[in-house]
């Protein structure tokens, strides 16, 4: 098992992969910045200065702290406090591990299904492709963040406002992944149609394996490298259209903010000079979804041999 | 000859520059107005929008002081009767005459059930129309301070109102839609040339309006758009997309009064703003305590009250635009007294002493309801107040809402703890008592917005009382004892009296209200 698990590790380190990958320092970048993240958000209740989410912490005299290092800040709020005297650097670290679980869980919601259904729509082709597929191609004349938008419209209208507020999170994830499975349905589709003629899917059709194993087994290995990467470069969009739809005031609620109503929470402080209430949870995003989008570049052109 | 030609080409040029110059005003605040219908809700921005349209009897002008309106003249002629004498030749917008009828009819409207005004005239027993230019209003005994009410009852057209199907107020609480909300027709200033309710309201001259002569400045159109965003409120102000922000966020008042272009005006506003406990239900309906209802114990509305640390909210939330409370009532109204509104002192330990004193020495959970497009930051101080009570062990789950849906929430009485403002149009304590303290009971129109389900025949009986006492002192005393029960028994814990900033360009001259109510045929422009 261990000699198993490390010729794996050795494989993976004498691959084309890790040598483009060691080869472009700005990915190499890229991969710290993500890996800091993911361990700031998930470590956050951990390594957090304070919680700012117990309002028992919470001091409203603490209130509008400007950053350490300007004048009136000091070394208990490195970030400053926002409105309410929250400290900024936890309260970004929380809003970061809610817009990526949200990120995630969106992203791992849309490639099942649109792996399932493109799998589907190539293996059965005839009425249920093209109905799968124009689906598909109605979907994407609609931008994403206007689906987004619509659903949790729907869900908010449908459900009391307390009840909303608690399933919140759940309803973000469901529309943001509804809205991008269209891609990956393609992808798969497209990956399921070039191999499913090919001879040993023939071979193992004949010796008289399900359909269902063959698409498992046989075909969806083929179709992973490609939504791998557009499920990385998908992970930056789907932060970011979590983040649009809290600033506009339909995501996350403030008694559970993510990056994007940090920021909205923010705005109100732009004309008053409280600058960094705004700046740093909007950095946090645009460093945080840079980074995903420039991982996704790199594997893009790491798996795709006619890029080499 | 000559000269003559030169005089009429200049006045003919001057006539199509002023045509071509049509004054236009928009202006923008943070929620639009819950309907058009005047008689439905008793809101401020409602009533201000309203005004514009409407005409009430007496009206209050920028200091406040009643001003003949639709009346000329007002003089009680008994004991129990006030005589009005209408303005004569006022002609409603779509060229009918006003009548002493309309004004008997608007006045039963404003009590009819579906109404939020009864309690403004719950002493009413019967309006006559004496002849078509005299009112008598008949009340329930003595009234003294009847024509401070009539301030706000808006007189309609009893013909338009028939002819529509309106007759009786929309019940804005089960959301009905009658004509009277999207449209209006009065003798105002001002017409309804759109609304959309939420987006954008334009009225434009009422080419009838009987005060024409007497504002002759006054903006030719309104254009009224609700920003509920403050940034994007300053914003279209300093871009230059709006020319009035009723309610600019105090946070960017500095930085408003440093723009070239730009001014402020600001003043103490006539409104308290407050927190109002479910103190009568045997169990609190959105809480964790079940079984009983924690409000229902002095001790723990004691200690919530001194858990609040208004300067904190003061200094830091409102930017020391506010003044801490002890009354729901500020300076300016008859019977506020400087020493009745001081605040319990803010003292945590004390509080946390209570607290485990009622039984509660860890807490408990309830959720506060909260408007966050009505009041100076309201949301804001409502997130203050979870922080401030989590202090005390209890755990407040805040739901803030916009105000369309915060105050019908209220009127089902469908909260156990809420945060609302009061401000007082009459400038007399009665209108306080009858509209929050007294027992609320619909029969006797009186209680209308006491969600707390108080109830102290000591101030029902005072506030009936002050009604019809016509001997100063006497009901003086009535007042002051009456403020005083109910700070004892504190059903509300009073936060803060607001001041208020309205912003303007340089080229709008307009008075500042302190009610917060802008009358536009007060205001000229440049």
């Amino acid at each position: 098992m261990n000699t198993a698990s490390s010729g794996a590790l050795q494989r993976f380190f004498d691959s084309d992969m890790w040598w483009s990958f060691r080869r472009s320092p700005l990915t190499v970048a890229a991969a710290a910045v993500t890996v800091v993240f993911f361990l700031a958000a998930l470590l956050a209740p951990w390594i957090a200065p304070f919680n700012p989410f117990d309002p028992r912490s919470l001091n409203l005299m603490d209130a509008f702290t400007p950053p350490a290092w300007s004048e009136g800040g000091t070394a208990r709020h490195l970030l400053g406090t926002d409105n309410q005297g929250r400290d900024m650097l936890s309260a970004i670290m929380y809003g970061c591990r809610v817009s990526l679980m949200i990120g995630l869980a969106a992203i791992v919601f849309s490639v099942s299904t649109g792996v399932l259904l493109g799998l589907l729509a190539g293996f059965r082709g005839g009425w249920v492709d093209s109905l799968i597929m124009r689906v598909a191609d109605i979907q994407l004349t609609v931008p994403a963040i206007l689906i987004a938008l619509t659903l949790d419209g729907v869900a908010r209208v449908a459900l009391p406002k307390n009840v909303h507020d608690q399933v919140a999170i759940w309803v973000l994830v469901l529309s943001i992944g509804f809205a991008y499975w269209p891609q990956f349905a393609r992808v798969t589709r497209a990956t399921t149609l070039a191999e499913k003629n090919k001879d040993y899917v023939n071979a193992a059709r004949i010796i008289g394996v399900p359909g269902i194993a063959i698409a498992i087994r046989h075909v969806l290995p083929n179709a992973l490298g490609p939504v791998l990467v557009i499920a990385t470069i998908e992970l930056a969009l789907a932060i970011i259209a979590e983040a649009s739809l809290s600033y506009l005031g339909v995501g996350m609620p403030p008694t559970q903010p993510s990056l994007g109503t940090l920021i909205r929470i923010g705005n109100a402080f732009l004309f008053s000079g409280e600058w960094w209430i705004v700046i740093f949870p909007a950095l946090a995003l645009v460093i945080l979804s840079l980074a995903v989008n420039l991982l996704g570049d790199w594997l893009r052109d790491a798996l795709n041999p006619r890029l080499r | 000859m000559f000269m003559k030609k030169i005089a009429a080409a200049s006045a003919a040029a001057l006539l199509m520059f002023s045509a071509a110059e049509a004054k236009t005003l928009r202006w923008a605040s943070q929620g639009d107005a819950l309907t058009l219908d005047p008689h439905a809700q008793n809101e401020g921005p409602t009533g201000a929008m309203n005004q514009h349209i409407y005409d009430p009897l007496i009206q209050r002008n920028p200091k406040l002081e009643k001003v003949p309106n639709l009346a000329l003249s007002w003089k009680p002629i008994s004991a129990d009767t006030w005589e009005f004498k209408l303005r004569p030749n006022v002609k409603f917008s779509d060229g009918s005459a006003l009548t002493a009828e309309d004004v008997v009819f608007s006045y039963q409207r404003a009590l009819q059930p579906t109404s939020d005004f009864r309690a403004y005239i719950s002493s009413v027993k019967e309006v006559k129309a004496v002849d078509p230019l005299t009112v008598h209003i008949v009340t329930n005994g003595p009234n003294p301070i009847l024509p401070d009410y009539t301030t706000s009852i808006y007189i309609m057209s009893k013909a338009w109102a028939e002819k529509n199907n309106v007759t009786k107020p929309q019940n804005y609480k089960d959301k009905e839609e009658t004509f009277a909300v999207r449209n209006a027709m009065g003798t105002g200033p001002y017409m309804v040339k759109q609304r959309d309710p939420d987006v954008r309201t334009v009225l434009v001259k009422n080419p009838t309006f009987w005060g024409k002569d007497q504002f002759p400045g006054m903006p030719d159109e309104i254009v009224y758009t609700p920003i509920k965003e403050p940034a994007t409120r300053v914003a279209a102000l300093i871009s230059g997309q709006v020319d009035f922000v009723l309610d600019a966020p105090l946070q960017d008042i500095a930085r408003i009064k440093q723009t070239a272009g730009l001014k402020t005006v600001e003043t103490a506003q006539v409104r308290s703003i407050f927190l109002g406990l479910d103190m009568g239900s045997p169990e609190l309906k959105y809480s964790d305590v079940k079984g009983k209802n924690p409000f229902a114990d002095k001790r723990v509305r004691q200690a919530m009250y001194r858990a609040i640390d208004v300067n904190a909210i003061k200094q830091k939330v409102m930017r020391n635009f506010s003044a801490s409370a002890g009354l729901i009532t500020s300076p300016g109204v008859h019977g506020y007294t400087p020493a009745l509104d001081q605040r319990l002192k803010y003292d945590v330990a004390a509080a946390k002493k209570l607290m485990a004193d009622a039984g509660y020495p860890n807490g408990f959970g309830v959720t506060l309801d909260c408007p966050n497009d009505r009041y100076n930051n309201d949301e804001q101080i409502c997130q203050a107040v979870v922080g401030m009570l989590a202090q005390i062990g209890i755990k407040v789950d805040l739901q803030a809402r916009s105000k369309t849906l915060h105050f019908p929430k209220l009127q089902k009485k469908d909260s156990s703890f809420y945060l609302l403002g009061w401000g007082v149009p009459t400038l007399d304590s009665h209108y306080v008592f009858t509209f929050l303290y007294q027992t609320s009971d619909a029969a006797k129109k009186v209680g209308g917005w006491n969600f707390t389900g108080y109830s102290n025949a000591k101030v029902d009986e005072l506030s009936d009382g002050m009604l019809k006492e016509v001997d100063q002192a006497k009901r003086d005393k009535m007042v002051a004892d009456a403020w005083a029960q109910v700070v004892a028994d504190m059903p509300y814990l009073p936060l803060h009296h607001q001041l208020i900033v309205w912003a303007m360009k340089d080229g709008v001259d307009m008075p500042i209200f302190p009610n917060d109510s802008p009358n536009f045929k007060y205001a000229r422009m440049k």
